[in-house]
């Protein structure tokens, strides 16, 4: 749906997030960690953008680089037209309310120690001028919106289970009406069924404010089911990315592959036929990545190429984008 | 908007956090004893009346009245707790000596948190400072203290009590002398509880949200480092009253006419064979007062705790 109203909202080039690694006496600095390592991609206005990977591959640290929760180390970031890759924490602040982020573990996202009117009203407190009477009121709109009951507005964290503490953080990010949400693995730490309720209310918000998504994700299957378009990682890049229908039905590249020949099918007479690419060895260490392509060392289709160059993004269909050097000649 | 009842109105939490703790019996117990010793020292004396420094040879080293009941020894109603070999009567002293000993105590144990806890979170939160000032804590904590405080005295006394009277001057270098040589170690837990806080994920979305740094700190620090400084706290209390008692014993606290509970029980600890009364009260007053502390900070620890409270 949004590829006929390409206006992207988010506007990633060749981010680079390194966190550096200190080692010796006099603590010097020996290296880096390379968690996001030239990563680019756009976000359309109203879309769900799936970024899916292993664990490990850099994917929460993307989602955080992009809302600038780190000091990035290179790369462009535009939200809204507006560069915010190198300004400083104090000029953010003003536009933190464009852009808010869900996490993933409900425990840790909330304080033990304040009453959920107080978490979700931490952001109008911070942004707006509004009477407590006002925020107040607002407080109690946002626990209606995402289903939480008036009554508990004065109870505190640990009275709720896991789904409802969620409910809570997506309350809490949509406060300030922003415009694009970074869900960072929002239903890694719940239930199948509580999965399902969040991902639903999600959407449902989605389509109420018209909220643009970027939804980090290792659960394959759920992100087909919410991402317009998904994006795959593998140490710290971006190998694939297209419209989700077309990944899903026809990934490109081999890792995608593999990663894609993991899900179940929920035929029986095609889930015995489903052949599984087997992927052989672990993922090389991010702080020092193989030469060439980052897949090269457990890639089934590696060519001399590969252990040599860097593959190019190349377009293989209209939004679809692949790193892989058996498309790029 | 048809179906939600109108809300109970809102009721401040402090109500819960009271309810909670007066389910801790011994924070309540404590309670109740601090106040009373609190109103023993400060409404006391007026009350009794009698000068603790008064004189009264002929009624010298009386004994308490339990004694003199018992064993037939001399006592009198007029000195119900007895009286020194000076004759002064002990118990105007342990009104008064209170009366010092607690405003030391508690002021001392005040300096010293706010020093360790600013100190601690600033280290904490901010990297940058964190070694300059966690060596700074490591130098003042390698220091040996009574030397220092001795130099201390030494120093301003003069000066202080030329600016601020007698009283008031040592009483605000005695004050300070503590304060500044015991947030060590409150500094230490504070800074290695903010370091572990300032991970969690809701500091994370703190700082998502937009918030600054400072409010950080209030917000979402401070309230979660709580648990710690509350037991730096009474712990403090206790090591600032004898301390100060310290002081006092060596001759470099309160001038030798000033009762603090300290010193009542020093001066009788070379009679304590003869005179065990002596000894008995100060110490009670200093290790009950501690003790109702203790108790206090463990029950608003629980109170302040919302994960306890109403279990």
């Amino acid at each position: 749906m949004s590829d006929l109203s390409p206006k992207p909202l988010v506007q990633v080039r060749d981010l680079k997030m390194h966190f550096p690694i200190f080692s010796g006496l006099l603590r010097r600095r020996s290296g880096a960690v390379k968690a996001v390592d030239g990563v680019s991609f756009d976000v359309f206005e109203g879309e769900t953008l799936g970024l899916v990977g292993e664990s490990g591959c850099g994917k929460s640290t993307c989602g955080r680089a992009v809302l600038r929760l780190y000091d990035i180390t290179s790369g462009s970031i535009a939200i809204d037209g507006e560069d915010i890759a190198k300004s400083s924490q104090s000029d953010l602040r003003s536009k933190r309310s464009l852009m808010q982020m869900v996490f993933q573990d409900p425990m840790a996202s909330l304080n033990p120690r304040m009453t959920v009117e107080a978490i979700i009203r931490e952001p109008l407190d911070e942004h707006t001028r509004l009477s407590s009477a006002e925020k107040r009121e607002k407080v109690l709109e946002l626990m209606d919106a995402v289903g939480l009951n008036r009554a508990f507005s004065g109870r505190y964290p640990h009275a709720f289970s896991g789904g409802q503490r969620q409910r809570i953080g997506i309350a809490r990010a949509l406060a300030l009406n922003p415009k694009f949400i970074v869900c960072d693995e929002p239903i890694a730490a719940l239930d199948v069924s509580i999965q399902a309720q969040v991902v639903n209310l999600l959407e449902d918000l989605q389509d109420q404010f018209g909220l643009t998504f970027l939804f980090i994700s290792h659960d394959l299957s759920m992100v087909r089911h919410i991402a317009d378009r998904v994006a795959v990682m593998y140490l710290g890049r971006i190998v694939e990315i297209a419209p989700a229908d077309q990944l899903y039905a026809a990934p490109r590249h081999p890792y995608t592959r593999a990663l894609l020949s993991a899900l179940p099918e929920p035929d029986p007479s095609l889930e015995n036929t489903r052949e599984r690419i087997i992927l052989k060895g672990d993922v090389p260490s991010p702080a020092n990545p193989p030469k060439g392509c980052n897949f090269c060392t457990r890639c089934p289709d590696v060519m001399a190429i590969c252990r040599d160059q860097e593959p190019p993004e190349v377009d293989i269909a209209p939004g679809h984008r692949t790193a892989c050097h058996l498309y790029s000649s | 908007m048809t179906e939600t009842a109108p809300l109970p109105p809102v009721r401040s939490q402090w109500w819960d956090v009271w309810d909670q703790f007066r389910q801790h019996r011994g924070a309540m117990i404590g309670l109740g004893f601090l106040i009373f010793i609190t109103l023993f020292v400060i409404i006391g004396p007026s009350l009794w009346g009698l000068d603790p420094n008064e004189t009264d040879i002929r009624n010298k080293n009386l004994r308490p009245f339990y004694t003199g009941i018992l064993s037939g020894e001399k006592w009198s109603w007029a000195h119900p707790l007895g009286s020194d070999n000076l004759g002064r009567d002990v118990l105007a002293n342990l009104m008064q000596g209170g009366q010092i000993s607690m405003a030391v105590g508690w002021t001392a144990m005040i300096l010293s948190l706010v020093i360790g806890t600013l100190v601690g979170v600033l280290a904490g939160f901010f990297r940058r400072i964190d070694g300059l000032l966690m060596r700074f804590t490591d130098l003042v904590l390698s220091l040996p203290l009574l030397p220092l405080l001795l130099v201390m005295m030494l120093l301003f006394r003069d000066t202080l009590r030329a600016a601020f009277g007698p009283e008031t001057g040592i009483f605000i270098l005695i004050v300070v002398g503590i304060g500044v040589t015991s947030w060590m170690h409150t500094a230490r837990i504070v800074r290695g509880d903010v370091l572990t806080i300032k991970e969690r994920e809701y500091v994370l979305a703190a700082r998502s949200i937009g918030t600054p740094a400072r409010r950080i700190i209030t917000r979402h620090l401070l309230p979660n480092v709580m648990s710690p400084i509350m037991v730096s706290a009474t712990l403090g209390l206790a090591s600032a009253i004898i301390t100060e008692s310290a002081l006092s014993f060596l001759g470099l606290g309160f001038p030798s006419d000033f009762p603090t509970w300290g010193k009542l029980l020093f001066d009788s600890v070379d009679r304590m064979a003869s005179f065990p009364e002596r000894v008995i009260w100060p110490g009670l007053c200093i290790s009950l007062t501690v003790l109702s502390v203790n108790y206090i900070g463990d029950g608003l620890r629980d109170a302040l705790d919302p994960r306890l409270r109403g279990q």
